[in-house]
């Protein structure tokens, strides 16, 4: 990992919440809570940790990602575009017809995407059939894979992270974003998990949880996860759905449709963010 | 294409199955991509051997199908060949959406591998019998679907399946098969089979996998009575063969499609839709009417689902009535 530079992570967190919201706006409505809750964790990622290439997405020495929760797809393409894998406005085309950029991310249109998901809990066990096609083949290259509590409901999540600990996949971090929401309301009122951390770590996966909006608490516990042996990840972040799109944050909203006085407002305020970040 | 008939409706001594464990077996020894992913179903396919063998490529996924499946598509974007296998109900039904999106729609090469096809899943009974699992993989856009009748055709699919890109599905029968061709005999995937062919066929029956024998007795049979017909071994569902079925139809005039297998989504639907577009004639459907499995020998089962040669004795009779 490259050394911590906090003030360099929140510049590029902004600049990923900023542009996810510019990708969603492109379409005017989508899927921003699930999206935008993603910031922090992308910028340790792509700022401080995975080894990658833009100008040759399918290196086969890169790092993997993994979004198993598909629909936070605006994220990836907002974080791929600041790393240079095309330029930003080409994202700008959020599932307008012939988009390379649609709501769930997809291996063979967009640059970036490893493998395609959507129908939840799936992501989870390609991301270990590349982790173990990885080791197959020597490589040290790392599989993060993204899994919502929501998505944690898919019974797939379970298999996936059983498979994991029994065939010992240490270069897998699965990153558990715990926002505490999904479509129809609350995770605790739809179908209660109990403590999903702690079920995490009883299949098996060496656990964390950390803020999932504090980069420098990212980091660390990624450093821990990434020098355990023997077994598979888990970092649970604790986020806040729809954190920095106004008109997301106070409802949750898994989908969101705002008016363009509502979205002008919300790239007003991730603006000033980004500048905030820039001035800290 | 280059196969020889035996056709003397005589078991293989062989396992079939063994042909599907040999080809793995040369396909992991020579190219170190090849993977085999199972279900805890190694026992069935007698590949335990192979485990021992490729302890890091023949994968272990436990009875969890869905993941199973999941993996396999990971394991192919890091361009592994894999072969997945489970019982047909397990390799269809348990890990359609899985097979659909993270392989199919993902543009990833899986090779999935259902065993004991329909009515052979005899007494595992009803639960374990698929006669609609050819039928959801005809399903997913762009897929190659195999119902092969014997250990020579396996093993021939199998080494061909290896080069063939996307999902595909091969059902098979475990071990029991009538030997219909002679070893060494080679398939064309995508070609049909034809297995007797006159100017004089009144009907073409297009049939696979145990079908197939049964079509070459009700041959011999009808040839006695003085109804010559054309047989067909139409052991690629898809892509079908539609200029092979389009000529049959055209030159005898009706056909029979014989499968094992629901006919409301299997073989004689593909062929019928093939037919309807541009050369529609008289069809008759020898296959399971629309109805669960159950338990029981495989000997009762064909009788009571009626899959036997005299059932498609019969429907050649009614289709050769209905051609006006």
């Amino acid at each position: 990992m490259k050394d911590l530079n906090v003030k360099q992570l929140n510049i590029l967190a902004a600049q990923i919440r900023l542009e996810t919201l510019k990708v969603i706006h492109s379409r005017g409505f989508g899927h921003v809570g699930g999206s935008v809750d993603l910031a922090e964790m992308l910028a340790v990622l792509y700022g401080a940790a995975m080894r990658f290439d833009p100008k040759d997405p399918r290196w086969p020495d890169r790092d993997w990602l993994v979004l198993s929760k598909g629909h936070a797809g605006p994220a990836a393409y907002a974080t791929f575009g600041l790393m240079g894998y095309y330029p930003l406005e080409q994202a700008y085309t959020l599932n307008h017809p012939h988009t390379r950029f649609p709501s769930h991310t997809d291996r063979l249109l967009t640059p970036g995407v490893d493998l395609t998901t959507g129908s939840l809990g799936q992501g989870a066990s390609s991301a270990m059939g590349a982790a173990l096609g990885n080791k197959l083949d020597g490589r040290d290259s790392r599989v993060y894979l993204v899994v919502g509590d929501g998505e944690a409901d898919e019974g797939q999540v379970w298999e996936a992270f059983h498979f994991a600990a029994a065939h010992k996949l240490d270069n897998v971090v699965v990153f558990l974003d715990m926002n505490g929401y999904q479509l129809d309301g609350p995770t605790a009122e739809i179908l209660d998990h109990g403590d999903l951390p702690g079920k995490v770590a009883a299949f098996g996966l060496y656990t964390q949880q950390v803020d999932g909006h504090d980069v420098a608490a990212i980091y660390h516990a990624l450093e821990a996860a990434l020098a355990h042996k023997g077994s598979p990840s888990c970092i649970v972040l604790n986020t806040c759905k729809g954190k920095g799109a106004t008109f997301a944050e106070s409802s949750h909203a898994h989908s969101s449709q705002p008016n363009e006085e509502q979205w002008a407002e919300a790239l007003q305020a991730a603006e000033q963010a980004l500048e905030a970040a820039r001035q800290a | 294409m280059n196969i020889k008939l035996i056709a003397k409706h005589e078991k293989d001594a062989r396992a079939s199955r063994d042909a599907i464990v040999t080809t793995l077996e040369e396909l992991m020894d020579a190219d170190p991509s090849v993977c085999y992913v199972d279900c805890d179903l190694m026992g069935c396919l007698n590949t335990k051997g192979l485990w021992k063998k490729h302890p890091d490529r023949a994968i272990q996924a436990g009875i969890a199908e869905a993941n199973a499946a999941g993996v396999c598509a990971g394991l192919a974007a890091t361009g592994k060949n894999v072969f997945f296998h489970s019982f047909g109900t397990f390799s269809s039904r348990r890990c359609y959406d899985q097979i659909y999106m993270s392989a199919a729609y993902a543009g990833l090469t899986v090779h999935v591998l259902g065993s004991d096809a329909g009515v052979t899943a005899a007494f595992n009974g009803g639960t374990h019998m698929p006669l609609e699992d050819a039928g959801m993989y005809l399903s997913i856009p762009q897929t190659t679907v195999i119902d092969a009748c014997d250990y020579d055709q396996l093993y021939s699919v199998m080494h061909s399946l290896a080069h063939t890109q996307g999902v595909s599905y091969t059902r098979f029968v475990r071990k029991d098969v009538i030997q219909v061709y002679a070893p060494g005999s080679q398939f064309e995937i995508g070609k049909g089979v034809v297995l007797h062919e006159s100017g004089e066929d009144a009907c073409a029956v297009i049939c696979s996998g145990i079908m197939v024998d049964e079509a070459l007795k009700a041959y011999e049979s009808l040839q006695a009575q003085g109804i010559t017909i054309r047989v067909i071994d139409m052991f690629t569902w898809k892509p079908l063969d539609e200029a092979l079925v389009r000529k049959a139809a055209a030159e005898t005039g009706c056909v029979v499609t014989a499968e094992n297998h629901n006919v409301t989504c299997g073989l004689g639907a593909a062929v019928a839709s093939c037919l309807a577009k541009d050369h529609p004639v008289p069809q008759e459907f020898v296959g399971v009417q629309d109805r669960f499995g159950q338990v029981g020998p495989q000997s009762f089962l064909m009788d009571e689902y009626g899959l036997r040669a005299a059932d498609i004795e019969a429907a050649v009779k009614r289709a050769i009535a209905r051609k006006s």
